[in-house]
């Protein structure tokens, strides 16, 4: 999966003008599609570095809250916690979602390995995929390199259709419905305030009904 | 064109979105040694992630950037759709979903750009 979609990226970075060098090492770096595609689009129009900076930048906010709510996954576990900074650097949707989905089950000693092994299996895939679609691209018919981009979301769709907890499904079907809404009004800040705004109002909507009757003061 | 001799070029460029995008995980870390892994912000935030990822994602299928802007948004809907259906027939099972849509989108795209729909 991270194979394919990353060639999608490979194809995408060649044709924007990046070196081969940069487009492979980015995924190590960055490694996250839109920041990168965030990346390649604007590096190919020549728009400013701040600009491209801050774009990417953006485009990964979504880091945040997610190295926040898998960190304590591996709190008690001293060995994986010293390596945190680089834990986190790893850290992708996929092995995100899968951690956060398997990890709870697991005993404590057993996380660390089952994470850095998700990782650098993912993240052999992406380099992998990057250098091949790079060398590629200007073979692939546009139908091919477009459905290898769209592979990528749609992966994601049926991992987070998947999720079991009342506040996490929630949070998933208010932030879908609120996500293309507020890019409409802002492309920059839509996504950030999108998250605070779904997941707010499905925490408040989940505690509201786990409190049992008569407890609820809003 | 961006100017890249001031920051060493395009692995300078490489360098400064790298570190601008870590400082998003580093934030997260630091955070996340200052309050109860237990808690409710905690909770919350794990809410705020899904709530991000559910907005990017529905964002990038409905209203995408790029190259997928070049396709219908009819075939990405019909391709979702293929995709639930053997979501359920498989009892959620994300494997067969994923490539059951992928495959729909790629037939539907290859058709259209040869001209038979």
């Amino acid at each position: 999966m991270v194979l394919a979609s990353m060639m999608g990226f490979g194809s995408l970075a060649r044709e924007s003008g990046l070196s081969f060098g940069v487009s492979v090492v980015s995924t190590a770096t960055v490694w996250g599609l839109p920041g990168q595609v965030a990346f390649a689009e604007l590096f190919a129009v020549g728009a400013p570095v701040l600009a491209i900076m801050l774009a990417s930048s953006m485009a990964n906010l979504r880091f945040l809250p997610m190295s926040l709510s898998m960190l304590p996954l591996f709190r008690a576990d001293e060995r994986a916690w010293r390596w945190r900074y680089i834990l986190v650097a790893l850290m992708s949707i996929n092995t995100w979602a899968l951690t956060l989905r398997h990890g709870p089950a697991m005993p404590q000693e057993q996380r660390f390995h089952y994470y850095m092994g998700l990782c650098i299996t993912c993240l052999t895939g992406g380099l992998i995929g990057t250098a091949v679609g790079y060398y590629l691209a200007t073979s692939f018919p546009f139908f091919i390199i477009v459905s290898l981009i769209f592979l990528n979301p749609v992966y994601f769709v049926f991992v987070f259709a998947g999720a079991r907890q009342r506040n996490c499904i929630l949070a998933l079907l208010i932030g879908a419905v609120l996500g293309p809404l507020f890019h409409l009004i802002s492309p920059e800040w839509g996504l950030p305030f999108c998250g605070v705004i779904a997941g707010s109002a499905a925490f408040w909507i989940d505690k509201r009904m786990k409190a049992p009757p008569g407890e609820i003061t809003p | 064109m961006t100017n890249l001799s001031l920051i060493g070029g395009m692995w300078g460029l490489l360098i400064l979105v790298s570190l601008s995008t870590y400082i998003w995980r580093a934030g997260g870390v630091l955070i996340a040694q200052r309050i109860d892994p237990n808690g409710a912000v905690s909770q919350w935030f794990t809410c705020v992630a899904y709530g991000m990822l559910a907005g990017l994602i529905s964002r990038i299928l409905l209203m995408p950037i790029g190259i997928l802007a070049e396709t219908l948004l009819a075939d990405r809907m019909a391709a979702l759709a293929v995709g639930f259906f053997l979501f359920w027939i498989f009892k959620r099972n994300m494997l067969p979903a994923t490539i059951g849509a992928t495959m729909v989108f790629l037939a539907l795209t290859t058709l259209r750009s040869y001209g038979y729909l």
